[in-house]
């Protein structure tokens, strides 16, 4: 399996498929083929492949431990290089459909709600880790630093999931919420989990 | 074209030849009307097409344009099939495509309304007295939902306040309450907590009086598609889209302001009388401005929301003296 994860165009491969969800949106997009709300549906598929993004972005290494699949790590700077452009994509939507680009609208709006207060603080959470994403930043930070910056990751899922929950209150809907509250818990709580002090063994 | 008369070729004096800027004025003349004859016919083949002429779905019901102050707006209506396939009807399921898709399932006859509570003559009545009880009205109303947008629609149906003159509501009767259908058979969105069911909403007595609030059995010159409330509905154009109960089965005469669905799900964000407000926000956005579906492109801005939804003219002294940040 290792083998087959490691082959060189599993990466490429990997790279298309996390475009199509914006190839779909922008060819909607351009064909009117997005339902009588195209921008209302534009920020919200931007939001839903953010959040999806993330979560994938946190299970590579769950994932790559408990199954041994070591290639899976080189997947992990990509999807979350993903979870930034979508998150961009849902911010550009937001300040550009919304609010016409209109700087003081926006941070009137952001003060105002805030739900859109937490999802902004998500995505700049998110800009430190994108900007030191590459290796030449891990080097100059050194891996220890470097990873306790990229914990902010936990942060940046647990705000979005919140900003998810707010917006959807408003309809009492949780449905979807709930599902990836469930991901993101069963994520996180792995990690916690796995940092548990190891206790001494029992000895009958 | 025919009104110039060809007189051949006939020698004449000089003073009598058509000077040079006559002569291109003339032509630019016939040009412009034969350019505006053309348009004006593509123009009104264009508006009956989207008022007179039915899609031809569903059964004609037709309506004579309303005399009622404020009935027809002049804008352009939302296309029929933007109407019929985004809104919002929980019963059906929470997605605004939603209703299209699983609304095939309601069932609309036979249908009756029961009328009772504080009125002289309670009673059931039966779709076919409901659609006789007065005479039809096509009206072209605006529609803002809390969540943003709007839509124009061409409504079909009488004032709500025809109903109420004929049960003679008592001294005591200072609201109505609306029942709508909630019946788990028909409505698969029932399954979900989203809202206590039945839902339930409601009107001070003198707004259900106001004209403008009408009982709609029809959409574009037809009977009302299943996912549009069907067979019948309450339309009040100045509130937010919840307030216009859909698939109505009990109207309550009450004293004591009744509670909405929406009250009791989130009272800080939806209250009682939830008037279109551009100045009062919902607590997660703003409502200063709405999106006009099929109407405002993606990337224009957003139009101002009109106080009352711009039906402020019929229906601002209804609140003379209320504080509508309060009684939001």
């Amino acid at each position: 399996m290792n083998a087959l994860l490691s082959h060189r165009a599993v990466k490429p491969l990997l790279f298309v498929l996390a475009l199509l969800p914006f190839a779909s949106l922008l060819h909607g997009a351009l064909s009117n083929g997005l339902g009588p709300n195209p921008a209302e549906a534009l920020s919200r598929s931007t939001g839903d492949w953010t959040l999806r993004f993330l979560c994938l972005t946190l299970a590579v290494t769950p994932l790559r431990q408990i199954t041994g699949w070591v290639a899976m790590a080189r997947w992990r700077r990509m999807l979350g290089l993903y979870s930034f452009f979508y998150a961009l994509l849902h911010f550009l939507c937001y300040a550009w459909l919304d609010m016409g680009f209109d700087v003081a609208d926006i941070v009137r709006d952001i003060q105002k709600r805030p739900f859109v207060l937490v999802g902004t603080l998500a995505l700049l959470l998110m800009l430190p880790l994108a900007a030191t994403s590459f290796n030449r930043a891990i080097k100059a930070l050194g891996a220890a630093r470097w990873r306790q910056l990229h914990r902010l990751v936990y942060a940046i899922a647990v705000l979005g999931l919140l900003h998810f929950f707010w917006m959807r209150s408003a309809k009492n809907n949780f449905g979807e919420v709930a599902v990836y509250a469930a991901i993101i818990a069963l994520l996180l709580g792995w990690r916690v989990w796995k940092a548990r002090p190891a206790r001494p063994a029992v000895t009958a | 074209m025919h009104l110039i008369k060809d007189r051949g070729f006939a020698p004449r004096r000089d003073d009598s030849v058509t000077p040079e800027s006559v002569y291109a004025q003339r032509r630019r003349f016939l040009m412009q009307a034969a350019v505006g004859t053309v348009v004006a016919s593509w123009a009104s083949r264009q508006a009956f097409a989207q008022t007179a002429n039915g899609p031809g779905r569903l059964r004609p019901l037709p309506g004579a344009k309303s005399a009622v102050s404020g009935a027809l707006t002049m804008e352009k209506p939302t296309s029929y099939a933007d109407v019929t396939s985004y809104n919002n009807f929980y019963e059906f399921g929470t997605d605004k495509s939603d209703p299209a898709r699983h609304a095939g399932s309601l069932k609309t006859q036979p249908w009756t309304v029961v009328v009772e509570g504080e009125v002289k003559k309670p009673g059931s009545w039966d779709l076919d007295a409901l659609l006789k009880l007065a005479p039809m009205e096509e009206r072209i109303y605006r529609m803002r939902c809390v969540e943003g947008w709007s839509m124009v629609i061409p409504w079909v149906g009488y004032s709500l306040v025809e109903l109420i003159k004929r049960v003679e509501p008592t001294g005591n009767a200072k609201y109505l309450q609306f029942v709508t259908l909630a019946d788990k058979g028909q409505m698969p969105g029932l399954r979900s907590s989203v809202l206590d069911w039945p839902y339930v909403e409601g009107l001070r007595l003198d707004e259900a009086m106001q004209p403008l609030a009408m009982l709609a059995f029809g959409l574009y010159g037809e009977l009302l598609p299943n996912q549009n409330g069907a067979p019948l509905r309450l339309v009040v154009p100045w509130k937010y889209g919840f307030k216009s109960g859909k698939s109505i089965v009990r109207i309550r005469f009450v004293e004591k302001q009744p509670k909405t669905s929406w009250e009791s799900a989130a009272a800080s964000e939806y209250g009682f009388y939830s008037n279109v407000n551009p100045k009062v926000d919902h607590p997660r956005w703003s409502q200063a401005t709405e999106r006009r579906i099929g109407e405002d492109g993606l990337l224009s801005r957003k139009r101002p929301t009109l106080m009352f939804n711009g039906y402020e003219p019929q229906v601002g002294q209804l609140y003379a003296g209320m504080d509508l940040a309060k009684f939001y």
